[in-house]
């Protein structure tokens, strides 16, 4: 990736509070008072704590100084681009049955119905829109998780937050078809989007949500969007987030969990494609009796380069969690894991196992893995384990003596490496998708987004 | 078919195989016997062409072509299929996927069509039978989790898929019970045609009961030291290997006088 000239951090910090200040009429203008209070917070603790630099723990294996070098054009209004989204855009999945909803730019795409009140008394649409019109609910949750005290990207995002997507489900309701979210960026110009999304589940509910992160113009990105999740007592929340970017996009990505007594939340975090991607995934586990679990799948090749953080906070007792990465490399790309586990005095009876298995197919990429456990209780079963290693030479030596080519032995190996973490998809057309779409990026065969019109690196 | 000619081989330098020669043709079963040790395994490993075994001097001829410039894929699509000692656990690769790849490759090489789904589950229904093979197994992943003798027949289950020219067995019978080794070996009988040849590696005279030999070769510390028929089988069962090591010593030793 040619990153051009690299701002010194200060600059860049000085230059994005600038916009701030320059552009706060734009900024306050579609968003609750409360949202416009938490801005000024925001951009407060934005200047104190700046962008994580390589001194920072947590971002050690990521710098993104030159990500945030580059002069991208902040994106605080939505895009007035003709788009006819049947047209050109398929990416959806042809025989999943899903509320498709168009996130364009970090904006809610759809302004004819910027709200969509289902008739189980739901609520999906623009968050935005959500903010005027049902404040209470928005300012109960919103901000409530993310932390802007200690994230320097995170209040960032809370200072330039416009729009995103809003879902509410209402105590006792179980959506029955999942919800898909496709987060598109498509612009004549290279552009920061800054989006926030807000998934609230009371009590006892359930709900699907598959996001999909595409880039549809080839020209430079950077995502620095937050997603806080609320899932309340008893909620069922399966959530999957397909990440297939172009290489001259860079993703980084905050999603806030909270969990509540006796929810179950699965995540899955597949990313097949993106020029840089950080995904920042906390979890926390806020009652007794919860189960999580949190698994990533990541395929990286060329000069690509891929880092997830995962934070699980047992806060409570009686809680399970399961925490599987995997990834392979190829080429030069170059990956990061690091996982942390956080049991809390009280949290007894807790069982949290992590793992992180990487293969790298070359000399040159290069895996950094980190699995951290921080344990303050006494009656806890915990594991943590991580392994970079090739493929299995036993293996291949075996399917090539039974007539399978080299090749395509090793694709098979590399598959079932990454089939495990595909299992884990509980929408069968998605899991069958997500399938074919691994297949293929395994082969080559799938160097951007699918379908997509434009010759985009 | 098989034509092996002063074969010398070594793996991490250590010299393994010092000067075989072996003539297989179609039609026949060889018995290859030896302890532990005496290279029978490396044998079967550099006709499967794995790469940790090189090879220092000699010539190995198959259907006239130079064996060791093939590679181990293109082996088995010719006709070579290696039973191994220790099968491999592939977690992820169903057994289905595993069998449709290989034979389907294996079409390709002969100008095929690949096989259809539904001709392949036909394909696979019937040679389950003639190894008793149970659908739990071949539902599963390559190996994974079988037993020492469910591996064992699902070596032979793969061989009846295939369909091999020559078939080495490197020690099939090992870890088996008496029930299981008849299973194989009638498997291995129900397949054996004019056409193909079978080698066997074996320890023991055990499954030579089941699976009769043409020939049958000592190999000793590298180097086949008696061949003859099924009866040398039943000689070294009585007499032990050590009879092979008295013998040879009174043949090498000058006499003293």
């Amino acid at each position: 990736m040619n990153m051009g000239e690299v701002v010194p951090k200060t600059d860049i910090v000085k230059k994005l509070v600038d916009s701030y200040y320059r552009n706060a009429d734009i900024l306050n203008k579609s968003n609750s008072v409360f949202i416009n209070e938490k801005r000024e917070e925001g951009i407060k603790y934005f200047k104190k704590l700046g962008i994580p630099g390589r001194k920072n723990e947590n971002y050690k294996y990521t710098n993104l100084e030159p990500v945030f070098s580059h002069p991208f054009r902040n994106a605080i209004s939505p895009s007035n681009k003709y788009f006819d989204r049947d047209q050109i855009f398929k990416c959806d999945i042809p025989t999943l049955d899903t509320n498709v909803i168009l996130l364009l730019n970090g904006f809610y795409f759809d302004r004819k119905t910027p709200l969509r009140e289902l008739s189980s008394g739901a609520l999906v649409g623009s968050f935005a829109k959500a903010s005027t019109e049902y404040p209470e609910l928005v300012e109960k949750y919103y901000g409530k998780y993310a932390q802007i005290t200690n994230e320097g990207l995170v209040a960032l995002n809370s200072a330039f937050v416009q729009d995103g997507i809003f879902i509410y489900v209402p105590k006792g309701i179980v959506l029955q078809k999942p919800l898909q979210i496709v987060n598109l960026i498509a612009s004549d110009d290279d552009i920061m989007v800054q989006h926030r999304n807000l998934f609230v589940l009371e009590e006892n509910t359930g709900a699907t949500v598959i996001v999909c992160d595409h880039t549809f113009s080839p020209h430079k990105f950077l995502t620095n969007s937050v997603t806080e999740i609320y899932a309340g007592p008893d909620s069922r929340f399966n959530f999957t987030k397909v990440q297939n970017e172009h290489n001259d996009a860079m993703q980084i990505s905050h999603t806030y969990l909270n969990q509540g007594e006796n929810s179950k939340v699965t995540s899955n975090l597949i990313t097949l494609h993106g020029g840089l991607v950080r995904n920042n995934f906390f979890v926390r586990l806020n009652g007794n009796g919860c189960e999580n679990n949190t698994t990533g799948l990541f395929l990286v090749d060329k000069r690509q380069h891929i880092d997830n953080y995962a934070y699980i906070d047992h806060a409570k007792p009686y809680c399970t969690s399961n925490q599987l990465f995997k990834g392979v490399l190829d080429d030069f790309a170059t990956g990061a894991f690091n996982g942390k586990i956080l049991v809390r005095r009280n949290a007894q009876k807790t069982q949290a196992y992590q793992a992180n298995n990487n293969i790298l197919l070359t000399n040159d990429a290069r895996m950094n893995t980190k699995p951290q456990l921080e344990i303050y209780a006494d009656d806890v079963k915990c594991s943590h384990g991580a392994t970079v290693g090739q493929l299995d030479e036993d293996a291949l030596f075996y399917m090539r003596a039974r007539g399978i080519g080299e090749r395509e032995a090793r694709l098979m190996l590399m598959y079932a490496f990454a089939n495990e973490i595909i299992n884990q998809i509980k929408v069968e057309p998605l899991r069958e998708r997500i399938n074919h779409l691994v297949d293929m990026r395994l082969r080559g065969e799938l160097s951007r987004c699918q379908n997509c019109a434009m010759n985009c690196g | 078919m098989l034509s092996i000619k002063n074969l010398r081989v070594s793996i991490e330098g250590k010299e393994i195989l010092g000067g075989i020669n072996l003539e297989v043709k179609a039609g026949e079963i060889h018995a290859i016997m030896g302890p532990n040790g005496s290279g029978k395994s490396t044998l079967a490993s550099v006709l499967a062409g794995n790469n940790l075994v090189e090879v220092i001097e000699g010539e190995v001829l198959y259907m006239g072509k130079d064996l060791l410039k093939i590679l181990p894929e293109e082996r088995s699509r010719q006709g070579i299929f290696l039973g191994f000692q220790y099968p491999i656990e592939i977690p992820g690769v169903s057994m289905v996927n595993f069998l449709k790849t290989a034979l389907n490759e294996h079409r390709k090489y002969n100008g095929l069509e690949p096989l259809s789904a539904s001709d392949f589950l036909k394909v696979m229904r019937e040679k389950k039978a003639l190894v008793e093979i149970a659908s739990s197994l071949t539902n599963r992943s390559v190996n994974e989790g079988f037993s020492g003798g469910e591996k064992k027949r699902n070596e032979i289950f793969q061989m009846a898929m295939l369909e091999p020219k020559l078939a080495i067995l490197d020690e099939t019978d090992s870890g088996l019970d008496i029930d299981a080794l008849k299973v194989v070996a009638n498997g291995v009988n129900k397949l054996k045609t004019k056409e193909n040849a079978t080698i066997v590696i074996t320890h023991y005279q055990r499954l030579l009961n089941y699976i009769i030999p043409d020939y049958v070769h000592v190999l000793y510390d590298g180097k086949i030291v008696k061949t003859g028929g099924k009866e040398l089988a039943i000689e070294l069962e009585e007499k032990g290997y050590e009879w092979i090591s008295k013998e040879l010593a009174i043949n090498s030793s000058p006499a003293i006088l």
